[in-house]
Formats: C-alpha cells, sequence, structure tokens
C-alpha cells in the first residue's frame, strides 16, 4: 500500500514535471496510517457528516494526499499523471471543491490548523464524536498564525483535534535550524497546552500506537512530533533540500520508481 | 423618508445578529476582542455557546471561521475594516473565498469616519482588495433599516461575503419595510441635472445635498449602491444616459473603492465623465468624524458645490 501510494506521488510529479517530492514522500508513512488504519471515512460517501476529517496544512506535499486518496478509492489512479496540468481536478494545491476527500483547500502555509479548530468546534457543538487531523510542516511553524491556532486550540480544549507535525528537519533554504529555528518542537507545543507525543515518523507501529493513545486523552488537544526523512525511500533524494520543489527527470524517475519496489 | 434618528450601522448590525441566532441555529459569531465595538456582543450575551472569543488573533479566526463553514455552520466573523480585509487578506482569499465558503465578514469601523484613532484604524482600501477577490459578494450598508435587511439577507445566501460597517451614527434613511434587493441600486428622485452615487455614510449626505439643490431648482437624483459587487451595471448604464453629469462619493480612496467599479462599467459600456469623490490616494488622520467628513470634502456642502460648478 505504502509502495503504491509513493509510486502515485512520484508518478504525478514526474508527469506535472513539477512539484514537492521531499516532503511529500516524508509524510507518506504518516498519510497510510490515517488513511488506511486510523480514519473513520467512506469513499463511497466523502460527505458523510460525522467522518473524521484531514488537513494537510502544509499544501505542496498535495501528490501525497491526491495519492492515498486515490488508494483509498475517491477517484481512479489514473489521474495522478494529471496532477498540476490544465483541466485536471488535481489542483497544485489541495482544492476541496475539485476533489471529494480533500476535507480543506490549503497551499498558504499557516492556515490549516485554524480551519482544522473551526471543523473540531462545529463537532463539538453537534456532539460529533469525530477526530479532526492536521498536518503541519515542520518550517511551516514559523508561520505565526500556527501559535494563533495552537491557542485556539487549548483555549477551546479541542481534544478532537490531532495536530502531526512532519519533522523532516528541511526546508527550501535549507536545514529548518538554520534557516529559522523552530526547535524544540515538542516543548513549544507543551507550552502551549498539547499532549505531546514523539514518533518516528516511518516506524508504522509507532504512529498507530500514537494515534491511538492521542485518542484518549481528554480536555486537550494532541500533537505528533513525527521524526521525519525528506525524500524517505529515494537514495538520492533523501536528507537533500534541493529535493524540497523539482521535479526528477525521466533518468531520476526510472531510478526512485525502482527503489522503491 | 426620515432623518430624525440616527443610528451607526454597527449598531444596526449587532441588533440584527442576535435577532437572526434566535432563529437560525446555524449561525454562529466571531470576533477578536472587539466585539463590544463591533457590537457581536449582543449575540454573545444571548447565545454563548454559539460565539468565540479569538482573542487578538484575527488571521486564526477568519480561518477558524472557515473550518466551522465546511461542516455546515453559518459563521459571522467580525472585527474592524482593517484588521478583516487588510490583516487577514490571504486568510480570507484562501480559507474562504477560493474553497467558497459560507462566512459572513462582517467589518465595522471602516473609512476615515473611525475618527479619532487615524490613519492606523481608517481602512479606505477595504472596497478594492475585497472585490477583487472572486466569489466574494462586497456590501456597504447606509443606514439602519438596509442593514437589518442586509445581515438577514447574507444569512441565508450561500458563499462568502464582506459587509462594510461603519462606526459614526448617521441618519436613518429608509422607513420600515423598505424593499432591497442584492445588486439592485435603489434611485431616489428623478432629477436629470446630476446623479449622485454613494454608498454608506455618504448616501445620506447626497440625500441632504439633493434636498438643498430642489431648493434651488437644480433636480438631481442619488442612488445608492449598497451592493458594490455585484455591482447594478444597468442602473448606472441608464442614469449616464438620463442625467447631465455623474459623480460618486465615498468614505474610501478614490483608488479601488465604488469609483472605480462605477467607472468600469462606464468605460465598458457606456462611455462618461465621473466625478469620484473620495480620499485622493492618502492615509487619514485624526480628528472627528464629522470633521475629517468635512476635510475630506464627503459632506453635501462639496457635492452641492461640485453640482454648481
Amino acid at each position: 500500500m505504502l509502495q503504491k501510494l509513493e509510486d502515485g506521488i512520484l508518478e504525478g510529479i514526474y508527469n506535472a514535471k513539477s512539484g514537492h517530492p521531499g516532503g511529500s514522500l516524508s509524510c507518506a508513512d504518516i498519510l497510510t496510517v490515517l488513511y488506511f488504519n486510523q480514519m473513520n471515512i467512506n469513499e463511497k460517501e466523502p460527505q458523510m457528516k460525522a467522518r473524521d476529517k484531514f488537513v494537510l496544512s502544509k499544501g505542496h506535499c498535495a501528490p501525497a494526499l491526491y495519492s492515498v486518496l486515490a488508494q483509498r478509492g475517491y477517484f481512479g489512479e489514473e489521474e495522478l499523471k494529471n496532477l498540476r496540468k490544465l483541466g485536471s481536478k488535481l489542483q497544485g494545491h489541495p482544492d476541496m471543491g475539485g476533489v471529494l476527500g480533500v476535507d480543506m483547500s490549503t497551499g498558504s502555509l499557516g492556515q490549516g490548523l485554524s480551519a482544522a479548530n473551526g471543523m473540531a468546534i462545529a463537532a463539538k457543538l453537534d456532539k460529533i464524536e469525530n477526530r479532526i487531523y492536521c498536518l503541519l510542516g515542520d518550517g511551516e511553524l514559523q508561520e505565526g498564525q500556527i501559535w494563533e491556532a495552537a491557542m485556539t486550540s487549548s483555549h477551546y480544549k479541542l481534544d478532537n483535534i490531532c495536530v502531526i507535525v512532519d519533522n523532516n528537519d528541511l526546508q527550501i533554504d535549507g536545514e529548518v535550524s538554520e534557516v529559522m529555528n523552530i526547535y524544540p518542537i515538542d516543548e513549544k507545543f507543551k507550552s502551549f497546552g498539547f499532549e505531546v507525543i514523539n514518533v518516528d515518523g516511518h516506524d508504522i507501529p509507532e504512529i498507530i500506537a500514537a494515534f491511538d493513545s492521542a485518542k484518549k486523552i481528554k480536555g486537550k488537544p494532541t500533537a505528533i512530533v513525527a521524526k521525519t526523512i525528506k525524500g524517505k525511500g529515494v537514495s538520492f533524494m533523501e536528507g537533500l533540500a534541493a529535493w524540497h520543489g523539482v521535479a526528477p527527470s525521466e533518468e531520476e524517475y526510472t531510478i526512485a520508481m525502482e527503489e522503491l519496489i | 423618508m426620515s432623518e430624525k434618528k440616527v443610528k451607526a450601522t454597527r449598531a444596526s448590525y449587532g441588533e440584527a445578529l442576535a435577532e437572526l441566532g434566535a432563529k437560525n441555529s446555524n449561525i454562529v459569531v466571531l470576533d477578536a476582542d472587539l466585539s463590544g465595538a463591533t457590537k457581536t456582543a449582543g449575540f454573545a450575551k444571548a447565545f454563548p455557546d454559539r460565539f468565540f472569543n479569538m482573542g487578538i488573533a484575527e488571521q486564526d479566526m477568519f480561518s477558524t471561521a472557515a473550518g466551522l463553514a465546511t461542516a455546515g455552520k453559518v459563521p459571522f466573523a467580525s472585527t474592524f475594516a482593517m484588521f478583516a480585509s487588510g490583516r487577514s487578506y490571504d486568510q480570507i482569499r484562501n480559507s474562504i473565498c477560493y474553497p467558497n465558503l459560507n462566512v459572513k465578514v462582517c467589518a465595522t469601523h471602516a473609512g476615515i469616519t473611525v475618527g479619532e484613532d487615524g490613519a492606523s484604524h481608517q481602512m479606505i482600501e477595504d472596497i478594492g482588495l475585497m472585490r477583487g477577490v472572486p466569489n466574494m459578494m462586497v456590501l456597504c450598508t447606509s443606514d439602519d433599516v438596509q442593514t437589518k435587511w442586509a445581515v438577514k439577507e447574507i444569512s441565508e445566501i450561500e458563499g462568502p461575503t464582506y459587509l462594510r460597517l461603519c462606526r459614526l451614527d448617521t441618519p436613518v434613511i429608509y422607513e420600515e419595510g423598505q424593499k432591497f434587493e442584492i445588486g439592485k441600486g435603489i434611485q431616489t428622485g428623478e432629477g436629470t441635472e446630476a446623479t449622485v452615487f454613494a454608498t454608506g455614510v455618504t448616501v445620506s449626505e447626497a440625500i441632504e445635498a439633493k434636498k438643498i439643490l430642489a431648493a434651488e431648482g437644480i433636480n438631481i437624483r442619488v442612488v445608492d449602491i449598497h451592493t458594490i459587487k455585484p455591482i447594478d451595471k444597468d442602473l448606472i448604464i441608464k442614469c449616464a444616459k438620463e442625467t447631465k453629469r455623474l459623480i460618486s462619493i465615498e468614505d474610501h480612496s478614490v483608488i479601488g473603492g465604488l469609483g472605480t467599479a462605477i467607472s468600469e462599467v462606464l468605460v465598458e459600456k457606456n462611455p462618461a465623465h465621473l466625478i469620484k469623490v473620495g480620499i485622493n490616494d492618502e492615509f487619514g488622520k485624526s480628528g472627528k468624524a464629522t470633521e475629517l467628513l468635512k476635510y475630506y470634502g464627503l459632506t453635501a456642502e462639496n457635492i452641492v458645490k461640485i453640482v454648481k460648478s
């Protein structure tokens, strides 16, 4: 399942000749666990009111979201190769108006957690017991609105909120700690009133255990800080900021697809 | 028409909102620590479970409102026009308008009539900013009766709306029961010497100017453009054809606002000269609202002078 997801990410970006492979691959394990193990969703009833919801706040990693939605049956896998192309419903960044299964349009960094909070507040008002998941990039934590939203999650005791930080340690211009240090991530979320769980973001059982324990936390939101590797699974992409926002060449694509088998 | 009563449109907004809250349980209200000034406090008191104070964090507020709307709520989010259309432009554009979510951005303290707070709080670019965003409907109401209609109307229309409201007490123009329609201007008078297009706080000034001029035998008409987007193209063209002169007057920059919106219609459909009265590409300043209206020429007296010149 995971391999198909990773293939889908690269297929889309390769065909589009643009996109963000590094951060899409670093969160692939997390999305696999969410969409195939954790979330209460039904592709046959995508707008089901009591469904769990997912907000990809780091919207540039749309290829990962599209790929997992295709694997889950929200649309045909053949659509993935049309990513970013004129006339395709797969816009460069997630568009909830165009793709069933996308719970929130994102792209301008820093806004997703606020939207997730809105969904969580609505669920409380409607007495629906669903989970709202929100994936943040580590570089994205430099956006001030994330911390405004973190205050809101905590102030309104949104225990149905589960934040995941894709801590791949790289952003476009280099290492996160060098561009603008955001560490310690766990201590920051703790001080904002979150329950914090640190995990290896590529250890599937560990990720599952973290989500399971987050569900039991009452009265406050949870943040899972997932240590990940940018470009995970493709040897020449792993750990390199240069692979934040460029597509592989034909030769690189062929090598990558072989490595991912 | 009665001009004895005065009331700020922000106050009418607060009253209408509290009334609507009883009728529609999906309405939720968000504010950013200004509920006393934006007048959402009335709703907060009546429906505390559906009121969310987001603190001094406007960007978070508008994106949160977007999230609430995805779940079927009808969020009314209020702060000053500066912090809505200015500080939170990106959130309104990307979190609300791009996904076409049903959020009502109700921005008070628009224009120079904010008064003493000065330029940092006098938002004179908001109409331009908001009408440029796809999917956004833009309203700017002129009195108590119209504002109460608008609040109810937008609660029943699916999609993002920007409602521009003001701090200053202004005359109640319309009688109870007056009919309004989104996208349809309201013409007062049939005079052919000039048409004065106005919106928000300048409508009552234009109507006063019409009275002064009528006493001197000069007959003009006033058009209240409460919906700036979609704008009433037909009425603008009709007035351009029927009247000798066209004037627009607004508590907003002459760049991007009512005058610009009218110009766009005229240039395309019926080329005509338009005198644009507004803030001439400069920041506002501190002072009493009534003094500032005079200073920037947003008065009945100035309209009279322009018509007679």
